[in-house]
């Protein structure tokens, strides 16, 4: 896998910059699924149902899943930690099928506030290196936000950044927090932006920065992202401040439809809680994580502990996502299908969950996807 | 030296407890010496800044002018297009030191790293202005998506994300620096406190992140609790909010925020949802308070070069500041007159500028505020 994976780096002639650094790094430049069907005509994807409301609304997507003949299998696991060498892991054999498949669904997961921690999500994230972190925002109708016009996406670099991990307090009181940008991350996000707003049909790709602060740092994530534009001519590339663009998206988020933005770790994480807080929350918007060995779909709103067991969480976020990975395995027909018929639902208002303002079970709210999907 | 937060500043307009601009006493007030005052006038450094700085601070002098406002100005035209301004910047730096206070618009800063550092972040590094203070709040008569937004921003403004340290550790690898003090954090965490209690306030939400950034944010977020406890019988209430959670709360639920307290860098990204909610940076006023000095900008800090020139800029930003620096003064009663001013003409919406959706130009405006003073 590996040599062809820097031929085709080097193919793509994109390594001006130094050459003699971990050319592997950049080299998968767009992760594509090359998966293949097992003997049943079906391909495997890991299921990691997560934690609180996550096994019901995975149950959801299961039962619309099988209901639309989509040709997958699932492969339940569960990434709860567990001690290995005094440390706190994820199980070997998640690790391994998730790897085996290259393609995962996941739930919510809790992760624990407090000390000694490291996030689930984060150890994913770097286990499997998902470098890009996708999240489209589409106005949905039949939920009524301030604002009806939101088609936003946005790529969030997802490894280093302010996410690095990287902290010491120097002196007692005084922290440094380290922010960690790497040519090769820059590079490789940049990339697959260009990527994906070429195969989405987004003519236009926006870098989001604050380098008139951070001149090093942010200033080369530009130079990197301004460095992979000139390999996708037919795309249009700009740079915006972090402060126009939150100003512009709340101000008016409509001229936004026509891009892709790309920016580093935690601008991303704010943005795109942001840009979901626009078309309602996160029971709403899917999201992709992108990587090398693997790529993860999630709902990336809470566990909801308060609420689980009791049938009423809202399936909606997760099955977005299971959309994204339907694209991203090329079963476009069956995500088109599928989402037609979620967002007629939604859009009927009949059976719709609680916190979207109607009464129905997690369970009637699949049922009425199911019905329409016949 | 504290006055009364109730007697201050009530329009009469609108009998509201606090107006967009109540500020009677929330500051610390000069300790060491008087701002310069000559025969009963203050002189106060005048910075109009690049891009629309000129024309909207032109009109907060003609304001000035026609109230005969006891202000002597000392304007530098600083400007950081280029580094060659260098010289004019340090003068206006000493001027700044002399006279105490002063109103500023926003230095362009370039994103070439080449290019100078932030002069703005300079400035508040230098002056040691601490914190800044932006006021967000629905304007009667001019309705936005959201209503009933009436909330204050307290940013951290001397450290953090803009401590300027950035190196390249290896080529295509860089390091910044965020640095985060229990010092710093401890005194903006004051001040957000007792601004809340002078200035009526029920609430105070600090904005943090730190789940990723457990002890640079957590040093912030413990501070902050620690803060919290000598107010315990005051009556104020207080959370804290993780910051990708507080941008899609205040896009979706903005009414729930009071006074929120945070560090350097969300509380740009804030101060612009914020700024987007209640109609754009024309309309937030802002200024950076430290232990001597005082320094009155608009809340959005935007250099709008695109419309630089072209007397098409709202100059309600920078004229609600100055109303701010004159009760900062002691003038109370001018402040109150020229706000209420600004304020009847966006109320009566026949005098508006481009950015709320009319036609009218920068003059128009202040000629209509002048006219409504009488």
């Amino acid at each position: 896998m590996l040599p062809s994976r820097s031929l085709a780096g080097i193919a793509q002639g994109a390594f001006k910059h130094s050459k003699s650094v971990r050319l592997f790094a950049s080299a998968a430049p767009t992760a594509a699924f090359a998966g293949q069907k097992g003997s049943n005509g079906k391909y495997t994807v890991t299921l990691i149902p997560g934690d609180g409301i996550g096994p019901e609304i995975s149950e959801a997507v299961k039962n619309i899943y099988s209901a639309a003949g989509v040709p997958i299998q699932w492969e339940e696991v569960s990434v709860s930690p567990v001690l290995k060498g005094g440390k706190t892991v994820i199980p070997d054999a998640s690790i391994e099928s998730v790897k085996r498949n290259t393609v995962a669904l996941k739930g919510p997961l809790a992760t624990p506030i407090g000390k000694g921690h490291v996030s689930l999500n984060l150890t994913l994230r770097r286990t499997f290196n998902l470098f890009a972190n996708v999240r489209p925002c589409v106005s949905i109708k039949g939920f009524k936000t301030p604002y009806d016009d939101v088609n936003t996406v946005l790529i969030r670099e997802n490894t280093e950044g302010e996410y690095s991990g990287i902290e010491h307090e120097v002196v007692n009181g005084v922290v440094q927090s380290i922010k960690l940008i790497t040519w090769d991350a820059s590079e490789r996000v940049a990339r697959y932006a260009f990527h994906y707003a070429q195969s989405q049909g987004r003519n236009r790709v926006t870098a989001v920065h604050k380098a008139n602060i951070m001149k090093m740092s942010d200033g080369m994530f530009l130079s990197a992202c301004r460095e992979v534009s000139k390999e996708f001519p037919s795309i249009k590339y700009d740079e915006d401040l972090l402060d126009r663009v939150c100003l512009q998206i709340v101000q008016n988020p409509k001229p936004y439809a026509d891009r892709v933005m790309v920016m580093p770790n935690l601008y991303g994480d704010i943005l795109s809680d942001m840009c979901a807080g626009l078309i309602g929350g996160l029971g709403l918007t899917p999201s992709g994580n992108i990587g090398r060995d693997a790529s993860i779909f999630e709902a990336v709103h809470g566990s909801a502990p308060d609420i689980a067991g009791k049938g009423l969480a809202n399936p909606t976020a997760l099955l977005l996502s299971s959309l994204m990975m339907l694209r991203h395995m090329n079963l476009e027909e069956y995500a088109n299908r599928i989402e037609k018929a979620a967002l007629t639902t939604i859009a009927e208002g009949k059976t719709i969950t609680g916190d979207l303002g109607g009464k129905a079970s997690t369970v009637e709210y699949t049922q009425a996807i199911i019905q329409k999907l016949q | 030296m504290l006055r009364n937060a109730l007697s201050s500043a009530v329009r009469p307009a609108v009998s509201q407890a606090r107006t967009a601009t109540t500020l009677s006493a929330g500051f610390p007030k000069v300790t060491r010496r008087p701002s310069s005052k000559y025969g009963g006038v203050y002189t106060v450094t005048l910075i109009p800044g690049d891009g629309i700085g000129q024309e909207i601070t032109d009109s907060v002098k003609e304001i000035f002018e026609h109230v005969n406002a006891p202000i002597e100005w000392e304007q530098y035209d600083v400007s950081g297009v280029s580094s060659s301004g260098e010289v004019l910047f340090k003068q206006a730096m000493e001027s700044l030191k002399r006279n105490k206070v002063g109103l500023k618009g926003i230095l362009f800063t370039p994103i070439s790293q080449s290019g100078h550092i932030s002069w703005n972040v300079a400035m508040r590094q230098q002056l040691d202005i601490y914190a800044s203070v932006v006021m967000c709040k629905s304007l009667p008569g001019f309705p936005t998506r959201h209503s009933n937004v009436d909330f204050t921003i307290i940013r951290e403004n001397t450290e953090g994300e803009y401590s300027g340290l950035e190196h390249q550790s290896y080529p295509g690898v860089v390091e910044s620096l965020k640095v985060s003090t229990r010092a710093k954090a401890d005194r903006i965490h004051r001040f957000a406190f007792d601004f809340a209690l002078k200035n009526n306030r029920k609430k105070v939400t600090c904005v943090h992140k730190a789940n990723i950034m457990k002890l640079g944010d957590g040093l912030f977020l413990n501070t902050f609790r620690e803060v919290a406890k000598e107010y315990e019988s005051s009556g104020l209430t207080f959370n804290d909010m993780i910051v990708d959670n507080t941008s899609m709360q205040l896009v979706a639920r903005p009414g729930q925020f009071d006074v929120m307290v945070m560090p350097n860098l969300y509380g740009a990204i804030v101060s612009n949802i914020g700024a987007a909610l209640v109609g754009g940076p024309g309309i937030v006023p802002g200024c950076n308070v430290g232990r001597e000095y005082a320094l009155f900008e608009p809340g959005c800090r935007h250099v709008a070069s695109d419309i630089m020139g072209t007397n098409r800029a709202n100059p309600a930003a920078m004229i609600l500041s100055a109303t701010m620096m004159l009760r900062h003064l002691g003038l109370d009663n001018l402040a109150n007159s020229i706000a209420t001013a600004t304020f009847n003409v966006i109320n009566e919406g026949k005098v508006r500028t481009a950015d709320m959706g009319g036609s009218s130009t920068t003059s128009d405006f202040t000629t209509a505020v002048i006219k409504s003073l009488v």
